[in-house]
């Protein structure tokens, strides 16, 4: 059956209506809040601001509160209003959507502590191409998830799966570089240590936000596509 | 150069789960890859064929086809007056009672059709009992209500009258409460109990089919718990088929649900599938709650 984009403002009960309308918009600005967070944390490294990164640090305390918030809406609709086929989907979704939002929080948390501990030491910026390269393609993955969502968008949903594998590439070429690096100065070692647990966070908010639109072509089509290849997830998607 | 332990080449190998099982339990058996309900896989006690029903000129029931499967719960919902409970009816020729009704097509119990000429219909209704939203016990004692059923077939030795009715009793989760009253009036039973005195007396007879019209509509939410416990195990030995209103009663109870609209049978699956995954608009939005 077609998804409805706007069925959930159809129902016999307004309150229903709205309670399912204002969990969305809190994922939306949890969303909002955690994409906001990586930029600065990002920016932080890239532009030499300190400042950006303490930002960013204050702003994973607002997502834990979102996360908290959330669950407890949606369990509380659970309790009360015992949502079945898309209305539980949605609920399903967006709790797990929250959950990964929170731990993509926590890991811009990380890269703005390991952003100040690079901003701290004197650094040429040879080593940021790597996360630049990499933080770009995350940032557009998370932007693109967060508008696929809104939109219930599952072809961009798909998209952002796709790009996941571009990250892992990136990744992988990224390390080789980096440890060629530290072996030619091995001076270098600590430092480049920090931009490698900035680069592995930033792939690992890229496998988080691929779960993220995992849970919206679940909402949108009923199918779990968690663990599934790229070409399952296109055939859930066309299907 | 030396092989990195990246994200990708430290994951664990994708699955390997030749016998799908983690800490002694089959997991393959459950999440996406659960069997789904599939009447496929299952023995059919009723078939409806091209069923319709007529009271006067008002068509009720239009062109309805449906397998029942075999000791499974098959629930009908649907909004008041969709025909689910003149469907459930039909099972037992309930509304052969009912003035200028009249019915076309067929349903089979075993195969046969039981609105073929000849059919005795108080052996199909002993076949197919019959249990209604109002607890309906007679006014005589909780033993006799039970035994009942078994003196009209001319049982009337009282060893085979004890043992079935206890044994109706046990399965319908009441002898406890009332083994040492037996010989009391049943009408001072409470509502809850009354109703599975009912049942107790519907199973006396060793019918095949079980139908239920609202069984717990009238009763508190534990006495509703009580019967939704007692449809579980009931359905080892009977073939059950229940009429709600309660949405959820049905998504809890019953393998099989139908989604009836305006006298037409919408949609039919597996429960799970339809509460989760309707595949029609209509029954989406009656089982949560939109305007259709």
């Amino acid at each position: 059956m077609a998804f409805d984009k706007d069925a959930h403002t159809d129902h016999i009960s307004q309150q229903f209506n709205e309670e399912l309308e204002t969990i969305k918009s809190h994922l939306m600005t949890m969303g909002g809040v955690a994409e906001t967070q990586l930029n600065q944390a990002l920016d932080a490294l890239i532009e030499g601001d300190s400042g950006l990164a303490q930002r960013a640090l204050k702003a994973d305390d607002q997502i834990n509160d979102w996360e908290v918030a959330i669950e407890e809406q949606c369990t509380r609709i659970i309790a009360r209003r015992q949502p079945a086929a898309s209305d539980l989907r949605m609920i399903v979704a967006i709790s797990r959507a929250v959950s990964d939002l929170e731990l993509i929080g926590d890991e811009s948390a990380g890269i703005a502590k390991y952003a100040l501990a690079l901003l701290e030491e004197d650094s040429s910026h040879r080593s940021f191409n790597e996360i630049r390269q990499i933080g770009d393609l995350v940032r557009e993955m998370i932007s693109q998830t967060l508008t696929a969502f809104a939109r219930y968008d599952i072809n961009m949903a798909y998209k952002v799966a796709k790009k996941e594998k571009d990250v892992d590439e990136a990744f992988q070429t990224a390390m080789r570089s980096l440890v060629t690096y530290m072996m030619e100065d091995p001076r270098s070692i600590s430092r480049v240590l920090n931009v490698i647990w900035v680069l592995r966070s930033l792939e690992r908010i890229g496998d988080l936000t691929r779960n993220i639109s995992h849970h919206l072509i679940y909402l949108v089509k009923g199918v779990n596509v968690a663990h599934s290849s790229l070409k399952e997830i296109k055939k859930a998607v066309k299907g | 150069m030396t092989t990195l332990l990246t994200p990708e080449t430290a994951a664990a190998e994708p699955a390997e789960r030749p016998e799908g099982k983690s800490h002694g339990i089959d997991i393959s058996s459950m999440g996406r890859t659960q069997p789904k309900m599939d009447l496929a896989n299952e023995t059919i006690a009723l078939q409806v064929q091209d069923l319709n029903l007529y009271y006067g000129e008002k068509q009720a029931l239009n062109g309805i086809n449906l397998d029942i499967a075999k000791n499974r719960v098959t629930a009908f919902i649907g909004p008041s007056g969709c025909g689910k409970s003149t469907l459930l009816r039909c099972f037992n020729r309930m509304n052969d009672l009912v003035d200028f009704c009249n019915i076309e097509g067929k349903i089979l119990l075993d195969g046969n059709d039981i609105y073929e000429r000849g059919v005795e219909v108080a052996e199909l209704r002993r076949r197919v009992g019959m249990v209604f939203q109002k607890p309906n016990p007679f006014p005589k004692s909780i033993y006799e209500n039970v035994a009942y059923g078994l003196r009209i077939q001319g049982i009337n030795k009282k060893r085979i009258l004890d043992e079935t009715v206890e044994w109706a009793l046990r399965s319908a989760a009441l002898w406890d409460e009332v083994k040492d009253r037996l010989h009391e009036s049943a009408l001072g039973m409470s509502g809850g109990q009354q109703q599975r005195l009912v049942i107790a007396r519907t199973i006396a007879v060793k019918p095949e089919v079980l139908l239920l019209d609202e069984p717990a509509s009238a009763l508190d939410p534990i006495s509703t718990l009580k019967i939704e416990e007692l449809i579980h195990e009931l359905k080892r030995d009977f073939t059950i088929v229940i009429v709600t209103h309660n949405m959820q009663q049905a998504a809890r109870v019953s393998d099989y649900t139908a989604f009836m609209y305006m006298g037409d049978l919408i949609e039919f699956g597996g429960t799970d599938d339809l509460f989760t995954t309707p595949q029609k608009k209509q029954t989406e939005d009656y089982i949560t709650g939109r305007y259709g």
